[in-house]
């Protein structure tokens, strides 16, 4: 049933920028879609499957996003994938375009995503106009940041974690973020630093909130016999999971885990590989909170040790379990989805490519992410 | 006030409008399964834990806990900008099920999780009246 050797990503790039005004987001798309084609020596007309997002503000999108992209480029592709769980779509989108490979369904797969959120003042806070389940949270005002606030919250009343340990998460991935020439802030950062920011919405403060840049990245996926013939030593693409949880905050429960319980484990037991044979882990950092709910839930630790875990020094490049070796969406890049990202680092990782620290030989990677307000989540399994 | 309304529910279809015409005249509205018992929010023409058709409307005690919240201090949602600092909550009624609210008449201060609450109706634009919650009163 797994998925060894049968897909590989062979191409990937992130692009350099973190602002770029007077860009429409589908150009961005195509810079990376050129620069994934070209890190895996393929040109466009090979491309026969493709997979974005772009409906959200700042993407550029508007109905039917994903052909509204491929448009764009100038394809006509076979395959298409949109699937929106919101940050965590591209990983979504790269398990669903394994499956496709894996059948035939498809031959080379282009995984895309841009946003300009920083140029075009993404609103991420109004809620959608209509009628349905918006309507019974859309009056009262919850912004992204309270929504995930709402976890941490009862995560500190019931479980005893602190603003302290949430705060090592953004010192980790800032002093990762150094080494990497292309990360929006590179500045060493102490937990008083995060502490004495603003709160955004309590108990978060602005610098347990993940940064806001114009980019995009992009992968190339394809099966075992093209992949011989690709540019690059190819990453193969072991396991994949995903689990929808909820999209109103009143329908979460319990709001100190996420669903990456469903996740992670499925990713694992497809890839057939266990938590310690990781080298290390590409974890979705839309917050602080973002990080430490996840480790709970991917099982790394137990529920409520999550803050120790952090304490422990387990998360930096000499510990147990690297994280966001880029600098992450709390340091590097985050123009909206970023869960491109963490298959890209992923895969740079693997081939000793990491713009931000690079680890020593590693072997495995999990690279998952989280999208919308706790919504849903996706995870990866590379190997090489 | 900033120039853009709130968002307000749509009336557009029977399960919203028999909601919210019952939080207009001060009424929080559950729905209970014929089936199972479960009681459920936001209302759906069946129960999300056996999926039986048609559960039928309860009036909720209007009583709960504060399960969790946050104090907005920053929005980019322009209807709202006037308003931060306001506090954003969750609370789980009596009865079970949860219900996204404002705690109102609250000294901010004072929130905390479990904080035990009453259901009380703010009147908002259109008619429309929103349940949001309030510190029980002690006794």
């Amino acid at each position: 049933m797994g998925l060894s050797g049968q897909v590989a990503i062979v191409g990937a790039y992130e692009s350099p920028r973190r602002k770029a005004p007077g860009m429409h987001p589908f150009e961005l798309q195509a810079e990376c879609v050129r620069g994934a084609l070209e890190d895996a020596g393929l040109s466009l007309a090979d491309v026969d499957g493709f997979c974005t997002a772009a409906g959200f503000p700042g993407e550029g999108g508007a109905w039917m996003d994903t052909c509204e992209v491929a448009e764009w480029l100038g394809i006509h592709p076979a395959f298409l994938d949109g699937t929106d769980t919101g940050g965590a779509a591209p990983l979504s989108q790269a398990g669903h375009a394994a499956a496709a490979i894996a059948t035939g369904l498809a031959d080379v797969v282009v995984v895309s995503y841009a946003a300009c959120s920083y140029s075009g003042a993404a609103d991420f806070d109004t809620p959608p106009p209509g009628w349905g389940p918006y309507g019974y949270e859309a009056p009262y005002g919850l912004t992204t940041v309270a929504a995930y606030a709402l976890a941490a919250q009862r995560h500190m009343h019931e479980l005893g974690t602190t603003p302290e340990q949430l705060a090592l998460v953004a010192v980790q991935c800032r002093a990762n973020a150094a080494a990497n020439p292309d990360a929006r802030y590179r500045d060493p950062l102490t937990v008083e630093d995060v502490l004495a920011s603003p709160v955004i919405a309590s108990p978060l403060h602005r610098l347990d909130c993940c940064v806001v840049t114009d980019s995009g990245g992009a992968i190339v996926l394809t099966g075992p016999s093209r992949a011989a013939s690709c540019r690059k030593r190819p990453v193969w693409l072991l396991g994949f999971g995903e689990a929808a949880g909820q999209v109103q905050m009143s329908q979460m429960w319990p709001y100190t885990e996420t669903v990456a319980r469903v996740s992670g484990p499925r990713a694992l037991a497809m890839a057939g590989v266990t938590l310690d044979d990781l080298d290390c882990a590409q974890i979705y950092d839309s917050f602080t909170i973002t990080v430490l709910l996840t480790l709970e839930s991917l099982g790394f630790c137990e529920r409520g040790e999550g803050g120790a875990f952090v304490e422990s020094g387990a998360l930096a490049p000499a510990g147990s379990l690297p994280i966001n070796t880029d600098g992450g969406g709390l340091s590097s890049n985050h123009p909206g989805r970023r869960g491109i990202f963490t298959l890209i680092e992923g895969v740079r990782q693997l081939r000793g490519e990491s713009p931000g620290v690079q680890l020593a030989d590693p072997k495995l990677v999990l690279c998952h992410g989280t999208g919308g307000s706790l919504s849903a989540t996706a995870t990866v399994i590379l190997g090489i | 006030m900033s120039g853009r309304p709130k968002p307000l529910p749509v009336l557009g279809d029977e399960l919203s409008r028999t909601y919210w015409e019952a939080a207009a005249e001060g009424r929080l509205l559950l729905q209970r399964c014929r089936a199972c018992g479960a009681y459920q929010h936001y209302p759906r023409g069946h129960c999300v834990r056996c999926f039986a058709p048609d559960p039928e409307w309860v009036e909720a005690a209007g009583s709960g806990r504060l399960h969790t919240f946050s104090i907005v201090q920053r929005t980019s949602d322009p209807s709202f900008e006037d308003d931060v600092p306001y506090a954003f909550g969750i609370v789980e009624l009596d009865e079970g099920p949860r219900l996204a609210v404002n705690v109102v008449d609250t000294p901010l201060e004072e929130l905390a999780c479990d904080l035990p609450v009453s259901i009380v109706f703010t009147p908002a634009a259109g008619g429309i009246a929103l349940p949001n919650a309030t510190r029980k009163e002690a006794g």
